[in-house]
Formats: C-alpha cells, sequence, structure tokens
C-alpha cells in the first residue's frame, strides 16, 4: 500500500488518548496524539478521584492526568495541539485534516471524550457568571456563598461534596427521587450538613442583573415552581460526545456517541474508538484506559493485515 | 514557567495592562485549578508565535484578589483581551488552541 505520515493517529489527549499513545510508543508505531487544547481530558477538573487503582488515598484528577501525560511524553509520544477538523476516508488510508494542514495514516483511534451537557434554559449568558461545569476551577470563587447544583450521578455528588469546603449552603437539583451516585457517595452526600437534596425536580431558569441571583426550579411531578437565591448553579447532567470532526463517517447512536464492537473497532476498518467517546456501557478512566489498550492492539492487527 | 509571561499583581495591573501600547492578554489562574495549569503550556506557546504583537501577562487570582473582583471574575481560567485599556474579548474556561488563536488574530 501507498506510505502514509503515520501508522497511528490519535485523536485527544485524555486517559484513552494518553494510555493509547503509551501502548502505542512502546510499540514502537509512528504515532501522533493531537490534542485540541490541553492534555489530560475531563479527569482534570475532577477535585479527587479514589476508584483508579494504584492510588490507596485517592489522586486529584490534576494529578492524575499530568502523570499519565509525563508517563506518554517519558515514552517518547509526539503530542500535537492541534484541532481535528475531519477524517477523510480513502479504502486503506485515511487522511486526518487539522486546522492549517493534513496528514495520512494507516489507522486511527478516536478518543476525543466528551463534554459536560448544558442545561439550554438560558444559563449561556451567565457562563463565568455563577453558571459552572468545573467545581475544582470555580468553588473558591463561592465562599460563603449558596449555590445550586444539578444531577444525580457520580460526579454531580463528588462535586457537590467538595463544593461544601467554601459554600454555606448547597441545594443538590435531581430529577428523580434517588441519586444515581455511588453508594459511598451518596451516604457522605446524605451525612453532609450543608446538602440538601432536593427530589423530582429540575432547574428551570435562572435570572440575575450581571450574574446569578436566583434559580427556578420546578418540581416534576407537581409542577410547582419555586425560586432559591443563589449566586451559583453548578451542572453535572450528563456528558455529550466530542464528535462533530466525525460528521457521518462513523455509525454513531442517536446522541452520537461512536458504535463499536469489543475490538474497539468502529463501522470503517482502521478507525477505532476509545473511552468515553464511544458506545461504552460505563464512562470512567479505568474503562477508558482499558479500552485505549485494546484499540491499539487492534490497530497493530490491522496494520499486520495490511503487509500480508 | 514561561519567563515571557510575566506575572503580575494588583499593584502592577494599571501600569502594565491598562496602560501597554501593546493589546495585552491577562490569564487569571491559580495554583489550584487544574484546567488553568493544563492550558498554561499552550498559553506559553502562543506567546513565542505571537511576541511582539501581543503582551502575554499572568494574575494569580488567590494573591491578588482586587482585580477578578473589579472585572467580576467567578471562573478559572478566564482570559480577558485588553486593547488600549478596554476589554476587547473575554474567554472563560478550556478552549481550544484554534479558538484562543482566533480571539487573538481578531483583536491584532
Amino acid at each position: 500500500m501507498r506510505q502514509t505520515d503515520y501508522d497511528l493517529v490519535i485523536i485527544g489527549g485524555g486517559p484513552a488518548g494518553l494510555t493509547a499513545g503509551i501502548y502505542a510508543a512502546r510499540a514502537r508505531m509512528n504515532v501522533v496524539l493531537y490534542e485540541k487544547a490541553a492534555p489530560g481530558g475531563q479527569v482534570i477538573v475532577s477535585d479527587w478521584i479514589e476508584n483508579y487503582p494504584g492510588f490507596p488515598d485517592g489522586i486529584s484528577g490534576y494529578e492524575l492526568g499530568e502523570k499519565m501525560l509525563n508517563q506518554a511524553k517519558n515514552l517518547g509520544l509526539n503530542i500535537e495541539i492541534e484541532d481535528v477538523t475531519s477524517i477523510q476516508v480513502d479504502g486503506e488510508i485515511k487522511t486526518v485534516n487539522l486546522a492549517k494542514k493534513s496528514v495520512t495514516t494507516k489507522t486511527v483511534i478516536i478518543a476525543s471524550g466528551a463534554s459536560p451537557k448544558k442545561l439550554n434554559i438560558g444559563e449561556s449568558q451567565f457562563m463565568g457568571k455563577g453558571v459552572s461545569f468545573c467545581a475544582t476551577c470555580d468553588g473558591p470563587f463561592f465562599r460563603d456563598k449558596t449555590v445550586v447544583a444539578v444531577g444525580g450521578g457520580d460526579t454531580a455528588v463528588q462535586e457537590s461534596i467538595f463544593l461544601t469546603k467554601f459554600v454555606k449552603k448547597l441545594y443538590l437539583i435531581h430529577r428523580r427521587g434517588e441519586l444515581r451516585a455511588t453508594k459511598i457517595l451518596q451516604e457522605r452526600a446524605h451525612k453532609n450538613d450543608k446538602i440538601e437534596i432536593i427530589w423530582d425536580s429540575v432547574v428551570s431558569g435562572m435570572d440575575g442583573l450581571f450574574a446569578v441571583e436566583n434559580v427556578k426550579v420546578k418540581n416534576v411531578k407537581t409542577g410547582e415552581e419555586k425560586d432559591i437565591k443563589a449566586q451559583g448553579c453548578f451542572i453535572w447532567i450528563g456528558i455529550t460526545p466530542n464528535t462533530a470532526f466525525v460528521g457521518d463517517i462513523l455509525n454513531m447512536d442517536d446522541g452520537g456517541f461512536i458504535y463499536t464492537n469489543g475490538n474497539m473497532e468502529t463501522s470503517v476498518p482502521g478507525i477505532f474508538a476509545a473511552g468515553d467517546v464511544r458506545t461504552t456501557p460505563l464512562k470512567q478512566i479505568v474503562t477508558a484506559v482499558g479500552d485505549a489498550a485494546i484499540a491499539v492492539m487492534s490497530a497493530e492487527h490491522y496494520i499486520e493485515n495490511l503487509q500480508d | 514557567m514561561s519567563e515571557n509571561i510575566i506575572e503580575i499583581d494588583d499593584d502592577t495591573f494599571e501600569s502594565e495592562v491598562l496602560k501597554s501600547n501593546l493589546p495585552v492578554l491577562v490569564d487569571f489562574w491559580a495554583p489550584w485549578c487544574g484546567p488553568c495549569r493544563a492550558i498554561a503550556p499552550t498559553i506559553e506557546a502562543l506567546e513565542k508565535s505571537y511576541a511582539g504583537k501581543i503582551k502575554f501577562v499572568k494574575v494569580n487570582v488567590d494573591e491578588n484578589p482586587l482585580t477578578p473582583s473589579k472585572y467580576a471574575i467567578q471562573a478559572i481560567p478566564t482570559l480577558i483581551f485588553f486593547k488600549n485599556g478596554q476589554i476587547a474579548d473575554q474567554i472563560t474556561g478550556m478552549v481550544a488552541k484554534a479558538k484562543l488563536e482566533e480571539a487573538i488574530e481578531g483583536i491584532l
């Protein structure tokens, strides 16, 4: 087959992308990793990680991300800060288009992750003015204030507990009658005096002159709406995949997550997906890194078969 | 840390930013903010590309409470672009390098 610039292009620099890079670098593949903003991924906004083995006392998300990055760099992984705009498939050759150049490759691992979902109730005008998706970044700005947090999963509960280091009071708004977060986090939330959970409710709006002053909370069962005087609104209602650059070249589910099989193969031979970007039943660091190792193995097999 | 990105404080903000002849990109950050630390190398790389055209400075919001409060900053990283002492653009949160380049090109 025709020569390509790379054997493997990895898209995304979170735990999945960096792990793919670690495996590919050790396999001496001709590889590059493109990350659009900063390596680390969603993990770097997490205050504390307790479910990634090897750190008996837990580890801060930033530190874990940094360790993964350093491990990849120590193995010689080539990481470039570049935004992938699209991928073209021409049989066995894939062209990855970046803002200012294009590269060709035999295989691609898409590990572009996901971003926090928005409420879409007009909160965008309050971004950075009370509305936040990052407790570790913005929590200290809400010292002794009242805030609202939205969600009921691990992230929502973990980060709400973290916020109580700073805030006077936190209302956790959850659309259902019980939390989805893992039990140990639920126990901590229930024990925390500063957290009050408002069940069966959603945030229906917010207002304020320059920044958030008031959050509207609506009970989904009764339809009753009430105002909470709060200066902050933290949103953790799930994630949406970063797959805009994929276009329609791969099979994806309705939410834009990429379908793969157990070998991380997508609907296009030679393109693999790993981590939160794919249709995985569990979106955790520990599953993302496992996906990535399998994806690199599959990419190696794919290349070997090309050369046969 | 790049020596070309000066760390300024509440006292030097006026002379370094508001009275600067060049446009200024102010990076509001804190040591406890993971994304702020993660984007630092990207900002340093941009500083090298745009040296002489735009001045890059950093403000540690922990040590300098007055300036962030004056600009009502409630989230970091926040990047504010100043031109002739006025805010020309503002970006909150971690964004793609391409977005930052676009913003810089927009104010030059």
